[in-house]
């Protein structure tokens, strides 16, 4: 199944016969709200987009691994470790559901890896931000692991078959990820003085990029209506932030914390909330790779994949192996 | 960079619980049937979800022709006799 060559702008023929009725499908499937399967014909720009979205969704949950993994020695009791070791094992899973159903697009999990490892590829620039004290964690899981839920849901449905099914297993298993972040920053909220504000320095750091988890405002997503016309996305980045942000505003009350936002209100006759401006030069800077950690988290993964390379080795060999007595 | 292993793709089969069939999970990459049974399990059945595991490698499931989805398929288009709700005259005759 190899990805027909791109279409180079300038040199796209005339479509054929058969083009045009595999188009034709393709238009009919979505404007039923059915689902596209790997082994469909689907336009180039719908495949790379996938493709693209998928692998860079695959890729954020593997670094996505690094800023929690760092706090299991850390972690103040038994208990909170094995939950900690638990949802980074969920996020490396939830990587390989996003680069298998990826894969059905053509590229292949070599070529997938081999992008993250030399740069080429993006992932949330969420992780890009150090988590600096244990409380971290509740806010990560809280703030972060929300915002991405409030994300992942709507995805749900997303008209690409595999894509769909992978983030309906992720979505059952993130939402204890929300909630054990959430109990974390409980516990830390009844605690000394000393704790409830390592609790609110993690919120007051984390609230601002999970706002902008959702992407640039909509009048600055250009690539938004392509995919909600595709049935991708369902929602537009500004609704998901709006839903989000009124949520974590009614949540944070049961904390006895604040969001370090003086203007948020719900403004009644715009139906809408009102936070503060975001720091969109920033986020940029960190999707450029300028962010606080970006050097750290692709080096460390780079390291991680030179460390397992024996363990890679030894397995294809003994493979092999077995393969050869077989026969013989 | 990295050093290409081109594992062969394996298709994952999860059974749930005793008496239901095993159902398509998801796929994963792995040197070898050993190794995917184990990948699988660790991969598909965090949390309970199984009893029973099936892996196949991906290349050797035949499937059909998605091309000719329509014709291959056609057989029972119109045919609404097979099914019981076809049948009008007899509604309201109990226990039937």
């Amino acid at each position: 199944m190899a990805p027909s060559a791109p279409q180079e702008p300038g040199l796209s023929a005339v479509p054929s016969y058969e083009e045009e009725q595999s188009q034709a499908r393709f238009d009919a499937l979505i404007d039923r709200d059915a689902r596209v399967e790997p082994r469909d014909w689907m336009p180039e720009p719908y495949r790379k987009t996938l493709t693209r979205q998928v692998s860079q969704h695959a890729h954020s949950e593997i670094i996505g691994m690094q800023p929690e993994a760092n706090w299991i020695t850390r972690a103040p009791s038994l208990k909170r470790k094995s939950i900690l070791m638990a949802k980074v094992q969920d996020e490396a899973g939830h990587g390989l559901y996003l680069y298998s159903a990826a894969e059905t697009l053509g590229t292949s999990r070599d070529e997938l890896n081999d992008q993250l490892l030399t740069g080429r590829a993006k992932y949330s620039s969420i992780f890009n931000y150090p988590a600096r004290s244990w409380a971290d964690m509740g806010a990560i899981g809280w703030l972060v692991d929300g915002a991405a839920i409030a994300n992942q849901v709507p995805l749900c449905r997303a008209s690409y078959g595999p894509y769909g099914r992978a983030m309906v297993r992720i979505c059952k298993e993130e939402s204890f990820h929300q909630r054990q972040g959430f109990e974390i920053l409980l516990a830390l909220s009844r605690g000394t003085e000393a704790q409830k504000k390592m609790a609110q320095d993690a919120i007051n750091r984390f609230y601002e990029p999970s706002l902008m988890m959702f992407g640039p405002p909509d009048d600055q997503s250009p690539n938004s209506q392509q995919s909600m016309a595709w049935n991708i996305k369902r929602f537009s980045n500004d609704e998901l932030r709006q839903r989000f942000v009124g949520m974590i505003a009614e949540q944070v009350k049961v904390l006895g914390m604040t969001l370090p936002d003086p203007e948020l209100h719900y403004d009644e006759v715009k139906k809408q909330w009102i936070h503060k401006d975001l720091n969109w030069d920033e986020f940029m800077n960190v999707i450029k790779g300028n962010g606080p950690a970006n050097s750290q988290r692709l080096e460390r993964r780079r390291e991680a994949h030179r460390e397992g390379a024996w363990v890679r080795e030894a397995a294809t060999a003994y493979a092999a192996k077995q393969a050869q007595s077989e026969v013989a | 960079m990295s050093q290409q292993n081109n594992w062969p793709l394996w298709e994952v089969f999860v059974r749930s619980s005793r008496g239901l069939s095993h159902v398509h999970a998801g796929s994963l990459h792995a040197p070898d049937a050993q190794m995917a049974v184990r990948n699988a399990r660790d991969l598909y059945t965090r949390r309970n979800e199984g009893v029973s595991l099936w892996v196949v490698k991906s290349s050797d499931i035949i499937s059909s022709d998605p091309d000719e989805k329509d014709s291959f398929f056609e057989s029972p288009q119109g045919k609404d006799y097979r099914h019981a709700t076809y049948y009008k005259a007899s509604e309201g005759v109990k226990h039937l």
